[in-house]
């Protein structure tokens, strides 16, 4: 009965083959993948090494920390953010329209919700391996507190979910290379105004613009995790980054169905 | 038209192409500094000049103001990376116009030279839109930014050249996301645009002083605060011209390799 409401297209049985794929894919390109882990460190190191002398304390959850605290877990927010975005625009719209992977994909028994969840599977997986490894270099810098740190990586997880299905949903709409320019123009504010390099206080009256930043959500959930405290307010951020993934999802799928199906 | 020397007209290829997309490209080279400017320059800014000892690391001028220069000449670093790396490869294996333009009685240094002329341009179109952008604060605001966008212009092709040189010999455009992380992206933080190179140990500042973004950096910093050490001026530009002359020579020499084998 279920089966017969819900459209065909939305169905999803086999999303794990198109991750299969990528990981053939890559094993020839591992380096590719594991290069990406080297930009947030650089960011990391170059606000520990320069910045954070010329900066001095911030205050961060009453506490008087130094910059590289304040900023690292921000960092690693917007990293998941990056990878999330990335895998799903650029690479999606070369598998999409030039490499038509995803025709290939359509010629067997896989459904484009298939297709959806698998791709932003893979960008979650991803964005996984560099939340673990820059979790790691925190860790070694000293600028991990607890156990509770552990928490960052389903709070990245979902930061990476919403943002790669938000840029999956998008990238059903590009044109061509030449819109990969709004994608960078646009990721630019979310990543310097999501209280990611400086706290939220410095906005004063302005500060309820940062939370339409997506970002800013995730930031505070690694934020939180990473300092061990604990608020219900955090179920608000969860709310608002499962609801916009869940949005985008469907849209994606329904607009894949329209662009391969035709 | 034929007669104009061959680097003029390839660049006038460059631009029947470029005038597709120009307008979001302008936008994007609008914006983007404008945002890093109220970003790290406003909010991190708030942050370094309530610090009181940051005062003496900056030479007591406010972190806007001490950030502005690097963000010219950093944007012209990227652009003339980036379209030195893609683009050229395009050209020479994927859209094959390279091919196209050597078979004319054009050839490997007019594209070459072409392709210096036209990054000249793109860079100093970028770095005229950010220093517009900085004009529009009182704190970054100055004549400085007028022989500042000279220099990101001359700073962008000493990017652009050896980076086109190193594009023709390339297997595969993986490389190019290597040069991308392992270089512009570290030179862009640690090569003097954010903070003192001073901040940094010895042996990463003489790294970053090897590559021409660090000797820009100071040329752009020195022009925009109003003190100019002539002397400085005319060795840091001899060494970026230095990388200009070396990436045009290897880019010709390798491009004849590839076009005439």
């Amino acid at each position: 009965m279920l089966l017969r409401i819900i459209p065909a297209s939305m169905i999803v049985r086999r999303p794990h083959r198109m991750i299969e794929r990528h990981i053939v894919a890559y094993k020839r390109q591992w380096l590719i993948v594991v290069s990406g882990f080297f930009e947030p460190l650089f960011y990391l190191i170059s606000m520990r090494a320069g910045l954070s002398d010329l900066v001095g304390k911030v205050s961060m959850a009453g506490k008087q920390v130094s910059y590289e605290a304040f900023v690292a877990p921000a960092l690693m927010a917007s990293s998941a953010m990056n990878g999330a975005i990335f895998d799903s625009t650029g690479n999606v719209l070369h598998r999409m329209k030039y490499a038509r992977i995803y025709d290939a994909a359509l010629a067997t028994p896989m459904s484009p919700a298939d297709v959806a969840v698998g791709e932003i599977g893979w960008a979650l997986l991803r964005g996984q391996l560099y939340a673990c490894s820059f979790l790691g270099v925190m860790a070694a810098l000293g600028l991990v507190d607890s156990w509770w740190s552990l928490l960052a990586l389903p709070a990245c997880a979902l930061v990476g979910l919403t943002f790669a299905s938000i840029g999956f949903a998008s990238t059903t709409y590009m044109r061509g290379w030449t819109d990969m320019e709004i994608v960078t123009t646009a990721m630019m504010p979310l990543a310097l105004f999501s209280a990611t390099f400086f706290p939220i206080s410095a906005y004063g009256s302005w500060s309820w613009l940062v939370q339409i930043s997506p970002l800013y959500h995730g930031v505070v959930l690694v934020r939180a995790a990473n300092a061990g405290v604990w608020e219900a307010s955090l179920l608000g951020h969860i709310a608002v980054l499962v609801g916009l993934a869940l949005i985008a999802i469907v849209i994606a799928a329904r607009r894949l169905d329209i662009l391969l199906r035709k | 038209m034929t007669a104009t020397p061959g680097a003029f007209r390839v660049a006038s290829w460059h631009l029947t192409a470029y005038r597709r997309f120009w307008r979001m490209n302008l936008l994007s080279s609008l914006v983007q500094p404008m945002l890093y400017l109220l970003g790290l320059g406003v909010g991190v800014g708030s942050l370094v000049d309530r610090n009181v000892g940051s005062a003496d690391v900056l030479g007591s001028v406010s972190y806007v103001a001490f950030v502005a220069p690097g963000l010219l000449i950093t944007t012209a670093m990227a652009l003339g990376a980036g379209e030195s790396m893609w683009p050229v490869m395009g050209s020479l294996t994927w859209q094959r116009g390279y091919h196209g333009i050597a078979a004319t009685e054009l050839e490997a240094r007019d594209i070459v030279l072409g392709h210096c002329t036209w990054m000249a341009i793109r860079c100093g179109i970028a770095a005229s839109a950010v220093a517009l952008a900085l004009s529009c604060f009182s704190e970054t605001r100055s004549w400085g930014l007028i022989p500042g966008v000279l220099v990101a212009i001359l700073v962008g092709l000493s990017f652009a050249m050896p980076i086109m040189a190193f594009a023709i010999t390339a297997k595969y455009d993986g490389a190019f996301a290597g040069v991308q992380r392992f270089l512009i992206i570290p030179l862009f933080l640690f090569g003097g645009a954010f903070y003192p190179l001073s901040q940094l140990p010895t042996v990463v500042q003489w790294i970053a002083k090897v590559f021409p973004l660090w000797h820009g950096v100071v040329i752009a910093r020195d022009f925009s605060f109003g003190d100019v050490d002539w002397v400085g001026v005319a060795g840091h530009s001899a060494y970026i011209a230095v990388w200009i002359v070396a990436g045009i020579w290897v880019a010709i020499r390798r491009l004849r390799g590839k076009l005439y084998p």
